[in-house]
């Protein structure tokens, strides 16, 4: 147990925002706040990650490339919608290619608030996020789901969504 | 016989904590070195068990079984090293597990993946050239190529290869995939090619390049070591001195230089292989 605890990977993406929460996502890793001595690493990859933290509201140019970070990353994974722009768009709601907040594309688990949002703030839904990574995969150990059944599962009924 | 499988059985169970622990003191020394707490010495560990718990995106079957074949070559390599093989066959096992790693990374149609095991073959060109010398350098100062026959030598190897050394050392820096020569795989990804080499590999497969390469760093400190080491006990303890300042010395590069383009790696190895390690050959002949 508590496998995931000690090791959340993070991978980060940017939508349609302001760059405030982006630069506060980062300063997560300087020596002020360091969350590397909790285990996280930021690794740019989604293969690698366990989190998705998605700053920005969608428009119609991110929203393949958001719904193709999510199904690239493994199970268990969470993602975490940092700022009121992930939310709902935010400031920029009303503009004409905001499709709106992450959970238009994807579900979204974990919503900080904030604009910009806070470090401690993130660092806060950062640690929620561990705890539901691994209650997912209590889930998934406790029902016998193997990963792969369950992204195959979802793919299918994605595409009789589609249809 | 009962020896050397006495000895590649403790390097096979041994050398994954080793190597798992110095990654992890890499690690907080690294974050020391920026003014950060930094992660327990033990994050590695923590990294590969949660690596196989995690879901395995097999991209092809291919690419498992070569990842497999990386691991088991380099496993291979350190065992016929410190059971005290042959050291030609040793350079020659570690090139094997080298190319596996690449095929494993060309495998897959990613851009990323495939750039990472274009600059991992430039590596392994400007690398290669200076391991050879080495083994020459070893042949040359102890009349053998057998790894017992080199540490049972009155005097140590570095004596009369200094240059080696050098140059060795030179090159240790692409092997541990430290900057300034991090071209293929960083520790750190968001650079221009994702993650590079180790890009489309998730889950377990991914935990099986990182216990790899603690098996592979293992190895190569044991080469630094071997530098050092002579029939007389106390040079062990010395060579165990300078495997440590060698290894705080990576990581002090690693920390102070920003990565440098392919080029600038090919032609700075192959100069100093030339000049430093070329040169002490050279004396070395006349002299003896």
């Amino acid at each position: 147990m508590a496998k995931l605890k000690k090791s959340p990977w993070i991978i980060h993406y940017d939508g349609s925002s302001c760059n405030g929460c982006d630069i506060e996502v980062l300063a997560c890793l300087t020596p002020l706040y360091d969350v590397e001595r909790f285990g996280v690493i930021n690794t740019g990859n989604p293969k690698h990650a366990d989190i998705l933290l998605i700053t920005g509201g969608i428009n119609a140019q991110n929203k393949k490339v958001v719904e193709q970070i999510y199904q690239q990353m493994p199970e268990p994974k969470v993602v975490v919608a940092v700022g009121i722009c992930a939310y709902n768009g935010g400031i920029f709601k009303e503009c004409y290619n905001i499709l709106g907040g992450v959970d238009k594309v994807i579900p979204v688990d974990i919503y900080v608030p904030g604009c910009a949002a806070r470090p401690e703030s993130i660092i806060d839904g950062v640690v929620q996020a561990v705890d539901l990574l691994e209650m997912k995969q209590d889930y998934f150990e406790k029902n016998g789901i193997s990963y792969n059944k369950a992204m195959k599962n979802k793919n299918e009924s994605n595409k009789e969504n589609e249809s | 016989m009962l020896e050397v499988i006495l000895r590649g059985l403790v390097f096979i169970i041994a050398a994954p904590f080793v190597g798992g622990l110095l990654s992890g003191i890499d690690r907080k020394i690294t974050a020391r070195m920026q003014g950060r707490r930094g992660p327990s010495i033990f994050q590695s560990f923590y990294d590969v068990r949660k690596l196989l718990s995690k879901q395995v995106l097999i991209v092809n079957s291919l690419q498992h079984m070569l990842v497999w074949g990386f691991l088991i070559f380099v496993v291979f390599t350190g065992v016929l090293f410190f059971a005290g093989e042959d050291i030609l066959l040793v350079i020659f096992s570690l090139t094997t597990a080298v190319m596996f790693m690449v095929m494993a990374s060309y495998s897959v149609n990613s851009p990323f993946s495939a750039m990472g095991s274009q600059r991992e073959l430039i590596q392994m060109m400007s690398y290669e050239p200076m391991l050879l010398i080495s083994a020459v350098g070893f042949y040359m100062a102890t009349g053998t190529f057998n790894i017992k026959g080199i540490m049972q030598a009155n005097i140590p190897a570095i004596v009369y290869l200094p240059g080696v050394f050098a140059g060795f050392l030179y090159i240790l820096t692409v092997k541990l995939g430290k900057s300034p020569f991090d071209l293929s795989n960083s520790h750190h990804a968001h650079q221009e090619m994702v993650k590079g080499i180790t890009t489309e590999m998730s889950g377990s497969v991914f935990a099986l390049i990182e216990i790899a390469h603690w098996y592979e760093n293992v190895f190569l400190l044991g080469i630094v070591g071997l530098f050092i080491v002579s029939n007389q006990w106390w040079s062990w303890i010395i060579a165990g001195i300078v495997i440590l300042i060698t290894f705080f010395l990576e990581i002090l590069i690693d920390n102070t230089s920003a990565r440098v383009k392919w080029d600038v790696m090919l032609k700075t190895v192959w100069a100093i292989t030339l000049v430093v390690g070329g040169i002490n050959i050279f004396i070395l002949d006349i002299i003896r």
